[in-house]
């Protein structure tokens, strides 16, 4: 009788847990969302949970005065080529990795780890003049050149883990049955790697799409600026717009968390159920 | 169709395992030929290595007359089945039976025409467009069977294919192996550790131990006359009597060995040695009787009998071998002759 009673305690003491850690991490976006749409001039009466009144003037502000559109289309394309560019690439490199035998693998793959260990604040002065002496301050390579740097070892790492889990007879029945290394490669590990290549594109994407520090340094105008940097200009010498830098987290979050509920299932999927034993 | 050839293979791992030592087998043109031997004696190793998914240290593999040594898997033309089956789960079964043709250029339409032969060979039209998540264990095993026909490759390699399947399928499936071989004349490399697969289903029978061959026969030739006292406690079932004696006019030890089959139990004091009935497992057919011999050795010896008279446990009786059934080994393993 005690046992069962303490497991019903245990579940309760669970699902307390769990809403305490859902209400911890999801409020503090609710409270940005609720403020997005709340008049600057109630922002800081006394705080509701629920909106009283519901106005877009922060988000009309940012698209339309403030033309926030130029730095979401530069993290987009800043993001987006570094993700396409480290996953491919990465692909190839992390497939070596994880599967060829050759001399030096063990050194390779600790060096590569090393060059993403480097504090950030400690390469931004030799790359600005390595950037300025190649003509890239302020351009969309100079962006993306320095984010391979902390990028790509992340996906190399990711996907040498998930290309080890794969089962090797898979790859040894398709070279049996006259595959070679890279039609091996393309026909059957990318296909069922797909979960774990998304997962590793998602985290790039993240990764990228947040970056602050070079972001920061190696642009110089509005034309250039990604969405943190434009979100920390937004604050002025006098006055600090909440609800704009609110709407504009808003606006930053929103691709990313779309991105990862939309790739959730195929994520969570297994698909290589079915492919050995079972 | 082409022979199989090991000449003198040696396979040393990084991790110093040595899974081979000068290992030759020849394998006849239409031949199915098992390798058996308890686990690590090198026998998946074998196999690999003639599949080239592992390079051996030292030695030559042909297929046919081709030295394949340093050729990569994909340009050897043989097929496996593996143990896992590893079948590409992101395929029906259609494109995981037509994988193999496509990768090699063959034109769509005989891919086709292929596919559904086997297939219909197989029973596995209904499930053609299934994946091999949704399929069962025996439909499993059969599209892996199916992926390596289908090539009609120069030998076939077999990894254990029988090991995932339960009692019944496992036995049905055997019969259907020596049946295809029949009609497919077809060179194959079988490997398992079960001695009675291997004597079912091998036309010869190689068996291994610690990256060498022991022995290769005919099955009841391996049953009959084992070279080595490994082979005659390894093949069999239940397994030979091995016991340790002297032969007269020698110095050094030897070993009997006889089979539970070939001895007798008789009157107490009326056999060759007395013993007492240890336990008795009653098998149907007949009883499986273990015996402890009197003397201060205690050695036990395994005896079948018939299932009538019933003997009781903790009786005192004799024990006649069969003069003409007795192996004798000498002290390096090796059979003497009789």
């Amino acid at each position: 009788m005690t046992g069962r009673h303490g497991a019903a305690r245990r579940d309760w003491w669970t699902a307390a847990a769990v809403g305490a850690l859902i209400l911890a991490t999801a409020f503090p976006f609710y409270w940005a969302i609720v403020s997005s749409f709340t008049p600057e001039s109630q922002l800081f009466r006394s705080p509701s949970l629920f909106p009283r009144q519901f106005v877009l003037a922060h988000y009309r502000a940012l698209f339309v005065e403030r033309q926030f559109w130029v730095p979401i289309r530069n993290s987009l394309v800043v993001a987006g080529t570094t993700t396409v560019f480290c996953v491919t690439v990465g692909a190839f490199c992390a497939y070596a990795l994880a599967r060829l035998r050759f001399r030096g693998k063990v050194p390779l793959l600790g060096l590569i780890l090393a060059v993403s260990m480097f504090p950030q604040i400690s390469v931004v002065s030799p790359l600005y003049l390595l950037l300025r002496s190649l003509h890239l301050i302020n351009t969309y390579p100079g962006l993306i050149l320095p984010y391979l740097t902390f990028a790509m070892p992340l996906t190399v790492w990711l996907l040498v883990g998930i290309f080890r889990q794969l089962p090797a007879e898979l790859e040894e029945a398709a070279m049996v049955d006259g595959a070679s290394r890279l039609r091996t490669f393309r026909e059957v590990v990318i296909p069922l790697a797909l979960p774990g290549l998304a997962t590793t594109a998602i985290l790039t994407f993240v990764y990228s799409w947040n970056e602050f520090l070079f972001a920061l340094s190696f642009t110089l105008g509005p034309e250039r600026q990604t969405v943190p940097v434009a979100i920390a200009l937004l604050r002025g010498q006098y006055q600090v717009p909440w609800g704009q830098i609110l709407a504009s987290a808003i606006v930053a979050t929103a691709p990313v968390a779309l991105l990862v509920l939309a790739f959730q299932r195929r994520i969570v999927q297994g698909l290589t159920a079915g492919a050995v034993k079972g | 169709m082409a022979s199989v050839t090991l000449d003198r293979i040696r396979k040393t791992y990084p991790n110093g395992h040595v899974a081979a030592r000068d290992l030759s087998l020849e394998i006849a043109d239409g031949e199915f030929m098992v390798l058996v031997g308890p686990s690590g004696c090198g026998k998946s190793t074998a196999l690999r290595v003639i599949a080239g998914l592992e390079t051996p240290t030292g030695g030559r593999v042909l297929i046919g007359d081709r030295d394949v040594t340093d050729l990569p898997p994909q340009e050897r033309d043989i097929a496996m089945v593996f143990q896992s089956y590893a079948l590409y789960p992101h395929m029906t079964v259609r494109e995981n039976l037509g994988f193999g043709l496509r990768m090699r250029g063959v034109d769509a339409r005989v891919i086709g025409e292929r596919t559904t032969r086997t297939a219909e060979a197989l029973g596995l039209e209904p499930v053609l467009d299934r994946k091999p998540g949704q399929l069962s264990g025996g439909q499993r095993q059969r599209v892996a069977l199916g992926r390596a026909m289908v090539r009609e490759p120069l030998a076939f390699l077999f990894d254990e294919p029988l090991s995932n399947l339960d009692a019944k399928l496992r036995v049905e499936t055997r019969a259907e192996l020596a049946r295809l071989h029949r009609r497919l004349a077809a060179t194959i490399v079988y490997v398992t550790h079960d001695q009675e697969e291997a004597l079912t289903l091998g036309g010869r029978v190689a068996v291994l131990r610690d990256g060498v061959v022991e022995q290769v026969a005919p099955p009841m030739e391996l049953y009959r006359r084992p070279a080595t006292a490994f082979v005659g406690g390894f093949v069999g079932s239940p397994a030979m009597n091995l016991l340790p004696g002297q032969i007269v006019g020698r110095t050094d030890g030897a070993t009997l060995g006889v089979r539970p089959h070939d001895v007798a139990i008789v009157g107490a004091g009326q056999g060759d040695v007395d013993a007492r009935v240890d336990v008795v497992e009653p098998r149907g057919s007949e009883l499986l009787i273990y015996l402890r011999l009197a003397g201060e050795s205690g050695q036990e010896v395994r005896v079948v009998a018939p299932p009538e008279p019933m003997i009781p446990a903790d009786t005192s009786v004799g024990v006649r071998f069969d003069r003409e059934r007795m192996h004798w080994f000498d002290k390096g393993g090796r059979a003497l002759g009789r």
